[in-house]
């Protein structure tokens, strides 16, 4: 597999662990996360160009805060209603 | 000022998102193969923790501690993945009698005086025993301020201000340290441990000890007579009409 640029090839692949560790917390359960985030990098692997790639990553690094975020509001939303109603 | 050292007790319960089950003798909750996560209130006083830190007040170490089973290094590997610097770790297997609020609090008093803490910062309560004392007990033991419910926390000098969810509003407490915190929800956002921080933490130093090191051996005091699940929610009566509305309500007592 030629590699144009490993930095860059590195760093995808860094993302797309970190996403997958995100993912075993997922809602709908890990297999249907999994799924659907290798889809989602596969779609893009013809991509060659290094800008191209530098702005999958960050589109990657956003969706990895928007989780994140989820996961946050989700914990935040159910014990909001266990602990605060009033 | 030679900089804060606070500790930060977390507890290892079953995550927020399990229904928990009650075991089959009713004596207690099923603990066995059902995920555990640090408790959500825990995790607001780490990231306080660490927010006073990154906010620049002088903090010099962050300990994290933890007394419960083998697996609870899980969750103080988490907290050291946020930001903790070490931890402690008091083992307390499941077959051994349970700790109880008061035996948590005596054995964090000892912690306290070895590690010579200045600030403890605990999560208002667990969201396993919902006992919301621990806190409270160890101010005090420890003869401390305390500052419950804690929705802000600010530290100038010495002198923290915390201001804390009451009902019906907030109040607004000062205090010189050494003082204890308890977090409450709003307190802040906390961060996700993510994976390269799990793989760092690794490398932080953990201290593995015994209730026998602190010279204590609890005895439950409390006994648990019975667990039971809540009954079911009955399901609701459709009505046709204003009338038939009004003597139903009337009937239920609340007319």
């Amino acid at each position: 597999m030629a590699s144009f640029n490993p930095t860059l090839r590195h760093q995808v692949i860094a993302v797309y662990k970190e996403l997958l560790f995100l993912g075993r917390e997922y809602p709908l359960g890990y297999e249907y996360y999994r799924t659907r985030l290798r889809k989602a990098f596969a779609s893009q692997k013809d991509v060659t160009d290094e800008a191209q790639i530098k702005k999958g990553i960050e589109r990657a690094q956003f969706v990895k805060k928007e989780i994140e975020a989820l996961y946050y509001l989700k914990r935040y939303r159910a014990l909001r209603q266990r602990y605060d109603k009033i | 000022m030679s900089g804060l050292r606070i500790l930060v007790p977390v507890k290892r319960v079953i995550d927020y998102a399990v229904k928990p089950r009650v075991n089959r003798a009713q004596t207690a909750v099923e603990t066995a193969n059902v995920k555990h996560s640090m408790n959500p209130f825990d995790e607001l006083s780490i990231e306080e923790a660490i927010r006073l830190r990154e906010r620049k007040v002088p903090v010099q170490e962050i300990v994290a501690f933890s007394a419960g089973p083998t697996k609870s290094q899980d969750i103080l590997r988490t907290a050291m993945a946020m930001g903790a610097d070490r931890s402690i770790h008091v083992v307390v297997e499941d077959k051994d009698p349970q700790l109880e609020p008061l035996g948590v609090a005596k054995l964090l008093k000892k912690v306290v005086e070895e590690q010579k803490s200045d600030l403890v910062i605990l999560g208002k309560q667990s969201i396993d025993d919902d006992a919301s004392q621990t806190g409270q007990m160890l101010a005090g033991l420890l003869g401390w301020p305390q500052a419950t419910q804690a929705s802000k926390v600010e530290i100038a000098d010495k002198t923290v201000t915390v201001v804390k969810e009451v009902d019906g509003g907030v109040e607004t407490v000062k205090a010189d340290l050494p003082m204890v915190i308890t977090t409450d929800l709003r307190l802040n956002e906390p961060r996700y441990a993510s994976l390269p921080n799990i793989m760092k933490a690794k490398k932080k130093p953990m201290e593995k000890k015994t209730l026998k090191d602190y010279g204590l051996d609890e005895q439950p005091r409390l006994k648990t007579v019975k667990v039971t699940e809540p009954p079911p929610r009955k399901g609701g009566v459709k009505v046709d009409s204003v009338d038939s509305m009004i003597s139903k309500l009337k009937e239920l007592g609340a007319l």
